[in-house]
C-alpha cells in the first residue's frame, strides 16, 4: 500500500513510540513509586503520619498535574536541552514525559496502597514489623494487583502523551501523524499511525490485565 | 510473683471532630502468668482500645503498662518491636495476607523475626499440624472458611512462641459451632504452652467457656473484676448483671 520509505518510517516510528513510552514509564516509576509510598504512609491514616511532608508532596503533585502536558512539554524545553542536548526527537521527549508521568504515577501508587486493609497492617505491627517491612511485604505485596492495573493505565497514558509530543517534533508515531496528516493532508498515513497506536494500547492493556489477574489470590 | 501484665491507671483520650472522647478511663488490673483473662463489655465500652494498649498499638494518654515487669513506655521503638514478638494478637477479621498462601502467612512473623526461609517453612508446617490444617498448606485465605482462617491466624501468632496472646473479638465473626472449636484450640494452647491469654469479647458465653478471670468494662471504666464463678454467681454491679441477663435473654 505504501512504498518502502513510508513503511520503514512507520516501523521506526512504532519503535520510537515504544522506546519513549517504556523508558518514560520506567523513569516515571523510579520517581513515582517512592513518591506514592511516601504519600500513602505520611497521610494521617498512614503508618507514619506526617502532615508537613504529606502537604508539601500533595501540593507539588497537584501543581504538576494541573499543567496540561502540551504546555509542560514546551515549558521544560530548556531543561530537556540541558539534559539531552536537544529539545526534539524521541530521547528528548523522555524528559517531559517523565516529569508528567511521575506525579500521576505517584497518585496511583498512593491510592493502590491506601486500599490495603488496615487490619492486615495492624496485624503486621502487632508482630513487631517495622515501617520498611510493612511497606515492602504488606503494602506492596497486598496491593500488587492494583499496582499492576496502575502500571497498565500509566503506560497507556504515557503512550498517549508521547503521541502528543509530535506537535513539537517529539518523534514517534505522533510526530508522523502530525507531519503527514496535519501538514501534508496525507490522511491515509495518519490513519495507519492511529491503527498502530490503538493496537499498541490494546496489547499493553491486555498484557497488564492478564498479569494482574494471574497474580490475584483474593478470589477463591 | 510479678504478674505477667500489670496495667496501672491507664486512660486513653481520642481527639474527635466534636471534642475529646475518653475511651478508657483510669483502668488498673493485673493478669497472672498462665491465666485466661476475659475483658467483657458492650461495643463502645473501650475493650478494643484497652487491648491495643497492651502491645502499644494504641498509646495510652496516661498511666503505665508493665509486661513481665518491663514498662512498655520506657522501651525504644526497636525494643518495642522485639517485645511485640512476645505478645501475639489475633483479630475478629483474621487479618491474613490475602496474596500469600497459608504457609507463607505463617512464615510472615518468622521473616520479621529474621528466621531463615527453610527453617521458617518447617516451623510453619509444624504449626499447621497443631491447628489441624495440614491439608490447606497451599491454599489461599480466600479459599478458606472463617474458622479455618482463624486457625491459620492462630498458627501464625504461635510462630514466634509468644508469652501472651491477645484475642480481639476472635470468635465474633464465627458461628457457634466454629466458636466452640476455636475456643477449645485456645484452651489447648494455654495448657500446652502455658501462654497467657487475654480475651476481648462482648459474648458472655465465651468468657464462661474459657476464662478463669474476668473484668467488666462499661463506658471506658472497669466496673467489676474477679473470677468467672464469682461474676456469674453473684455479680456485684448493675452492668455485670445486665451483661449476664443479655446472654440468656
Amino acid at each position: 500500500m505504501f512504498d518502502e520509505t513510508i513503511r520503514n518510517m512507520l516501523i521506526d516510528g512504532t519503535w520510537a513510540t515504544l522506546y519513549m513510552t517504556l523508558v518514560s514509564s520506567l523513569f516515571g516509576y523510579v520517581v513515582g513509586l517512592p513518591l506514592g509510598i511516601i504519600l500513602a504512609i505520611t497521610d494521617k491514616e498512614g503508618i507514619k503520619p506526617n502532615a508537613v511532608i504529606y502537604k508539601i508532596l500533595d501540593f507539588v503533585v497537584n501543581l504538576t498535574r494541573s499543567i496540561p502536558f502540551l504546555i509542560l512539554l514546551i515549558m521544560v524545553m530548556p531543561l530537556t536541552k540541558a539534559i539531552v542536548g536537544q529539545s526534539y526527537g524521541s530521547t528528548a521527549t523522555i524528559v517531559p514525559l517523565t516529569i508528567a508521568a511521575a506525579p500521576f504515577i505517584g497518585r496511583m501508587v498512593e491510592s493502590s496502597l491506601k486500599e490495603v486493609d488496615k487490619g492486615v497492617i495492624e496485624a503486621a505491627q502487632s508482630m513487631g514489623a517495622g515501617t520498611f517491612t510493612i511497606i515492602y511485604k504488606v503494602l506492596l505485596g497486598e496491593a500488587r494487583t492494583s499496582l499492576l492495573v496502575g502500571v497498565t493505565i500509566a503506560v497507556g497514558t504515557i503512550l498517549g502523551y508521547s503521541a502528543m509530543s509530535g506537535v513539537v517534533g517529539g518523534g514517534g508515531l505522533g510526530d508522523i501523524a502530525v507531519r503527514y496528516g496535519y501538514y501534508r493532508y496525507e490522511t491515509d498515513i495518519m490513519f495507519v499511525t492511529i491503527i498502530i497506536l490503538v493496537v499498541l494500547v490494546q496489547i499493553l492493556q491486555g498484557i497488564g490485565m492478564m498479569l494482574s489477574k494471574k497474580l490475584d489470590r483474593r478470589r477463591a | 510473683m510479678e504478674p505477667i501484665i500489670r496495667v496501672e491507671n491507664i486512660s486513653k483520650t481520642f481527639q474527635a471532630n466534636n471534642g475529646q472522647v475518653e475511651a478508657v478511663k483510669n483502668i488498673s488490673f493485673s493478669i497472672e502468668k498462665g491465666d485466661i483473662f476475659g475483658i467483657i463489655g458492650l461495643s463502645g465500652a473501650g475493650k478494643s482500645t484497652l487491648v491495643r494498649c497492651l502491645n502499644l498499638l494504641e498509646k495510652q494518654s496516661e498511666g503505665n503498662i508493665y509486661i513481665d515487669g518491663k514498662n512498655l513506655m520506657k522501651l525504644s521503638s526497636k525494643e518495642l518491636r522485639k517485645q511485640r514478638q512476645d505478645i501475639g494478637m489475633i483479630f475478629q477479621h483474621f487479618n491474613l495476607l490475602m496474596q500469600r498462601n497459608v504457609v507463607d502467612n505463617i512464615c510472615f512473623p518468622l521473616e520479621i523475626a529474621g528466621v531463615g526461609r527453610k527453617q521458617a517453612k518447617k516451623r510453619a508446617l509444624e504449626l499447621l499440624e497443631t491447628v489441624g490444617l495440614t491439608e490447606k498448606a497451599r491454599a489461599y485465605p480466600a479459599q478458606l472458611s472463617g474458622g479455618q482462617k482463624q486457625r491459620v491466624a492462630i498458627a501464625r501468632v504461635l510462630a514466634n512462641n509468644p508469652k501472651i496472646l491477645l484475642c480481639d473479638e476472635a470468635t465474633s465473626a464465627l458461628d457457634p459451632q466454629t466458636t466452640k472449636s476455636i475456643l477449645n484450640l485456645l484452651k489447648e494452647i494455654n495448657q500446652k504452652y502455658g501462654i497467657t491469654i487475654v480475651v476481648i469479647t462482648h459474648e458472655m458465653a465465651v468468657v464462661r467457656e474459657i476464662c478463669s478471670k474476668v473484668a467488666v468494662l462499661d463506658h471506658g471504666r472497669l466496673v467489676e473484676e474477679g473470677t468467672v464463678e464469682a461474676l456469674f454467681g453473684a455479680p456485684k454491679t448493675e452492668e455485670a448483671k445486665q451483661l449476664i441477663l443479655n446472654t440468656y435473654a
